[in-house]
């Protein structure tokens, strides 16, 4: 009986468990409360996806109302792919938020935190898993309020304007994705993304109104994608949320608005409408090429290594889109693994700055000169963590690069593929100025005894840079979901 | 009863076990080096085990997992990879003998590190050597990169730091930004990356494009150090002279130009490069690196970046036998490898025992130390002229061979080439020796008794010293650093007169 249920439990119980962490306000209650719902939304993903691949795609009425007119959860595999990552990221973030320096911050708003968090997880599996086009800007509304209150949590005062930036940025993404979603029921009639789908079709493809709501669609999501130019608003959020924030929503956020875009793009507007009749792909394709140099280089010079990684993020962002732009199934495939694999360096690093900064107060770079001394365990994940994000053999990020460059290949488009691989060295680079100064410089007076991070929060952080070397080494579920998830993408049009 | 893909798995298990006990045994000295010996040792019994079957003919394989679809990590061995192998495995029990004597000798920090690294680059080189596809070589090369990193940044200082950088920026950068792409190349036009006799190229792309694409590999493996990105290699002689004879010998160039053949024979085919003509251009740049190098190493008076200059050169050796791409030149090129190891290997410890005992790294203050040192400077000689390639040492054989490929090939400019080249070699190896024992003496012999000097040159090591302050006669480094030196000596001589059971050994690679 439960089981039937599933699609509607994975988003349900991380909601009601937000009202209930409000409701019991002890802080290690509500901690239990959100491990626990955190942990049972990723069980419900696990047991979905294994569903989905037996099954197909499976759709779920919500309260028993037929689709169109009601609201259907809908599963393929790009959906419980999306699923599994936000959960999966969510469940192995949650344990590490307790003794976040956070905590000691704001001690008695704690369950705050954790409401808030367990609605930023709700909204990002619903936009994930919802049918309806207007229920899906209902999940990212929550997601998106959610997470400006995650981000102005941060320790710093800055916290308050990155995350103000961010609201007006996201607000206007949200309203054009809005728009966008208006239109289209003016066009259609309805809001169902399947029906929206087989009805444009006979509103036509020139219609002046579905050419408007595919741009005002494009351009909301790229902003909550932060693609470039429209990037700006996140190194600041990245760098001044709480560590645990940061690694949430850098492992999960950006990937859910890419699917938004993906979804929209070719499953809604199809790839005919999308690609043949308006010329989208070339925009992205030099958009993305974009993404991939100029913010890598711009990390190069920066001095805090949160900021260094939240502009590797943008630029990392420029490989799924690049993927996007190739309109190929190999193409979508690298940009689909990638999401994944990101997920998991991204998560990964984030995690490990988050140790530091509880040890030193700081992640920055003349502040860590020498950290790998006092702190072994912490920098080695962290290079673990870089070297899947630079892309070395056996680690997850080689997986990603191997298949864009390989649809890059595909397609003929060689001088992609030299683009791919010199935008991947300055990954080296940027990196490397941090592994170098934790190991060769000599650390700051103040500093000498500093001790390794507590293992509840190295626990979580080893266990992101593992997945990182196991998903590049077994890539079974990770590429094989993703290629059927492509391949559905690409029929659909 | 273990089979011979057991065998494989172990030889590169072992060595990463043995790193987890290394780092166990950390805190106690002994322990930690009497497990690195024991497990040297049980690896090449391992690898040695791999080689009955090999020589009758047969292709052990072990498959351990499906990293992609179609694209398994595999290892399948075969004559080359197996004298790799066995090159390999053997020298790193010399080494371990010779790094306790040199890490000790030299109080050097980290030796736990060290000896843990050292470790993972044998592993790391051994899955190179048995490697049954490209991209299991192409994962194995990179995790050795990235062992050895740590190792040539042993000192951790700015000096250090500078070499770390062109050390993993150049390899990096090659294996990435060209090995990789040509692997993909590959794998999208051929379909497939395993090593196949007679290649895997031929009919799949244009001939006009073999070269770009034997470009992308040659530039690509940045470990052969063909010029002009053979700076990280003299680079990297800051580290721990253990560390020199890892690069040198052991692992790192020897898995570059082993992974250049390996390219030439099972990718390309050595025939369709010939055919093609492809490789012409690849014969001139090996060729000009084989005599610049050579020239530049004349001009260095610090012998370690003199021996890592003949290394950039040796290597092109093997590269332009690649290139010349006939029956003799690649086997001929695949025997220098092992010549090449044992000559090279020679060579540095013996840099590395005058540096224990005496402290200098100049060629120009050792003047006379020969007598202070004469078994270290007798072994010298013999690393010497394998080097140049004088019977009877081994490095005569490949010579010969590729001077004969070469002719084969109907490329006479290259016998030259190599004539020329030997007598840089003589040129800038020979005056170290020379001027161990016959210059005139330095400031530090000035404080010897004339008496006592020369004439009691060649007493036993084992002599009785007083105990004090008495100038020492003989002042050899530790016995853990000239025995090995003495055994990898006897190792060229060995080469010489067995090299027809390598010959035969490596004769299959292209019939």
């Amino acid at each position: 009986m439960l089981k039937a249920h599933l699609p509607a439990l994975v988003i349900i119980i991380p909601l009601i468990c937000a009202a209930l962490c409000v409701l019991l306000r002890r802080k290690d209650w509500a901690f239990t409360v959100a491990l626990l719902a955190t942990w049972a939304s990723f069980a419900g993903s696990c047991l979905l996806l294994v569903r989905a691949m037996n099954e197909g795609v499976i759709s779920y009425e919500m309260g028993g109302w037929p689709p169109p007119f009601g609201i259907e959860l809908r599963v393929d595999a790009l959906n419980v792919y999306l699923l599994i990552i936000v959960s999966g990221i969510g469940s192995v973030v949650a344990p590490y938020a307790r003794n976040s320096l956070l905590l000691e911050y704001v001690e008695d708003r704690a369950y705050m935190f954790y409401s808030a968090y367990l609605l930023c997880l709700c909204g990002l599996m619903g936009v994930s898993i919802t049918g309806d086009a207007f229920n899906l800007f209902v999940f990212l509304e929550i997601s998106s309020l959610s997470s400006y209150v995650l981000i102005a949590l941060g320790f710093d005062r800055r916290a308050l304007t990155a995350a103000y930036q961010y609201l007006v940025m996201g607000t206007i993404g949200a309203t054009f994705i809005v728009i966008a979603i208006g239109l289209l029921y003016q066009a259609t009639g309805s809001l169902n993304m399947v029906d929206i789908s087989e009805r444009l079709p006979k509103a036509g493809y020139g219609n002046t109104t579905v050419i408007a709501a595919f741009a005002f669609l494009v351009v909301g999501a790229a902003l909550k994608i932060a693609l470039f130019p429209l990037h700006q608003w996140l190194p600041n959020a990245y760098t001044h949320a709480p560590s645990t924030v940061s690694a949430f929503l850098a492992a999960t956020a950006t990937k859910v608005s890419v699917y938004i875009l993906l979804r929209f793009v070719f499953t809604v507007f199809g790839v005919r409408f999308s690609f043949e009749i308006l010329p989208t792909a070339t925009p992205f394709l030099i958009l993305a090429i974009l993404a991939m140099f100029l913010p890598s280089i711009v990390a190069c010079f920066q001095t805090n290594v949160k900021r260094v990684l939240a502009y590797s993020s943008v630029a990392q962002i420029g490989y799924m889109i690049l993927g996007l732009g190739l309109v190929s199934v190999a193409g979508l495939t690298a940009s689909i693994v990638h999401m994944f694999n990101h997920a998991l360096m991204k998560g990964a690093l984030f995690l490990v700055l988050g140790c530091i900064f509880y040890r030193i107060g700081s992640c920055h770079i003349d502040r860590m000169a020498g950290i790998a001394r006092r702190m072994p365990w912490t920098m080695a994940a962290f290079v673990g963590g870089g070297l899947s994000l630079i892309g070395i053999p056996l680690t997850a990020g080689f997986i990603s690069k191997w298949y864009l460059i390989l649809a890059a290949l595909d397609k003929g488009w060689w001088y992609l593929a030299v683009l791919i691989v010199i935008s991947s060295l300055i990954a080296i680079i940027y990196l490397w100025r941090v592994i170098e100064a934790a190991y060769f410089r000599e650390p700051p007076d103040d500093l000498k005894e500093v001790s390794e991070a507590p293992l509840n929060l190295l626990v979580p952080a080893w266990i992101l840079v593992l997945a990182n070397f196991y998903f590049g080494i077994d890539t079974s579920i990770s590429v094989g979901v993703a290629e059927m998830a492509a391949k559905a993408l690409m029929g659909a049009g | 009863m273990l089979d011979t893909a057991d065998y494989i798995a172990l030889s590169i298990l072992l060595p990463l076990i043995g790193t987890i006990l290394i780092w166990m045994s950390g805190p106690r000295p002994n322990q930690r080096e009497v497990v690195t010996v024991i497990t040297a040792t049980l690896t090449f019994v391992c690898v040695l085990q791999v080689l009955p079957p090999v020589m009758a003919g047969e292709t052990p394989t072990l498959t351990v997992l499906q990293v992609l679809p179609g694209l398994p990590l595999e290892f399948v061995v075969e004559p080359l990879g197996m004298m790799f192998a066995l090159i390999a495995s053997f020298l790193w029990i010399i080494t371990s003998f010779y790094a306790i004597g040199y890490m000790r000798g030299h109080n050097e920090p980290n030796q736990t590190r060290f000896y843990m690294c050292f470790a993972i680059a044998i592993s790391s080189a051994l899955a190179v050597a048995f490697s049954g596809n490209m991209l299991t070589l192409f994962v194995a090369y990179e995790v050795l990169t990235l062992s050895t990193y740590p190792l040539v940044t042993h000192n951790q200082d700015d000096e250090a730091k500078r070499a770390g950088r062109v050390y993993l920026g150049i390899l990096m950068s090659t294996s990435i930004g060209l090995l990789l792409v040509a692997i993909l190349w590959t794998w999208l036009a051929a379909g497939t990356l395993d090593f196949t006799k007679g290649g895997i190229l031929k009919g799949k792309i244009d001939d006009g494009l073999v070269i770009v694409m034997l470009f992308l590999y040659m530039y690509g493996i940045g470990k052969a150090a063909l010029m002009p990105i053979h700076r990280w290699l003299p680079a990297a002689m800051v580290a721990p002279t253990p560390v020199s004879a890892l690069l040198h010998a052991v692992a790192v160039v020897k898995a570059g130009v082993f992974t250049v053949l390996k390219v030439i024979v099972y990718i390309f085919g050595a025939d369709f490069l010939r055919d093609t003509g492809a490789s012409v251009w690849l014969m001139y740049v090996a060729g000009a690196t084989v005599l610049l190098a050579s020239l530049v190493a004349m001009t260095k008076d610090n012998l370690k970046a003199r021996l890592a200059y003949s290394t950039v050169s040796q290597l092109s050796y093997v590269v332009l036998a690649g290139a010349l791409a006939t029956s003799f030149s690649i086997v001929g090129g695949a025997m220098h490898i092992a010549m090449h190891a044992f000559g090279k290997i020679t060579l540095f410890f013996c840099a590395g025992a005058i540096m224990v005992a005496t402290h200098k790294t100049k060629i120009s203050q050792m003047r006379g130390l020969g007598w202070r040192m004469p078994f270290t400077f007798g072994a010298f000689l013999i690393g010497a002229l394998s080097v140049i390639g004088l019977p009877p040492l081994g490095g005569a054989w490949s010579k010969w061979y590729i001077a004969l490929g070469a002719a084969d090939a109907e490329q006479i400019i290259f016998i030259a080439v190599l004539m020329i080249s030997s007598l840089l070699n003589i040129a800038y190896l020979i005056p170290v020796f020379a001027r161990g024992f016959f210059g005139p003496k330095e400031e530090e012999q000035a404080q010897m008794t004339d008496t006592h000097h020369g004439h009691h040159g060649h007493d036993d090591h084992g002599t009785a010293r007083p105990a004090d302050a008495t100038p020492k006669r003989i002042a050899e480094a530790p016995v853990f650093c000239v025995v090995p030196l003495w055994i990898t000596a006897i190792g060229c001589l060995a080469l010489f007169i067995y090299a027809d059971q390598l010959y035969a050994m490596l004769a299959p690679i292209v019939k």
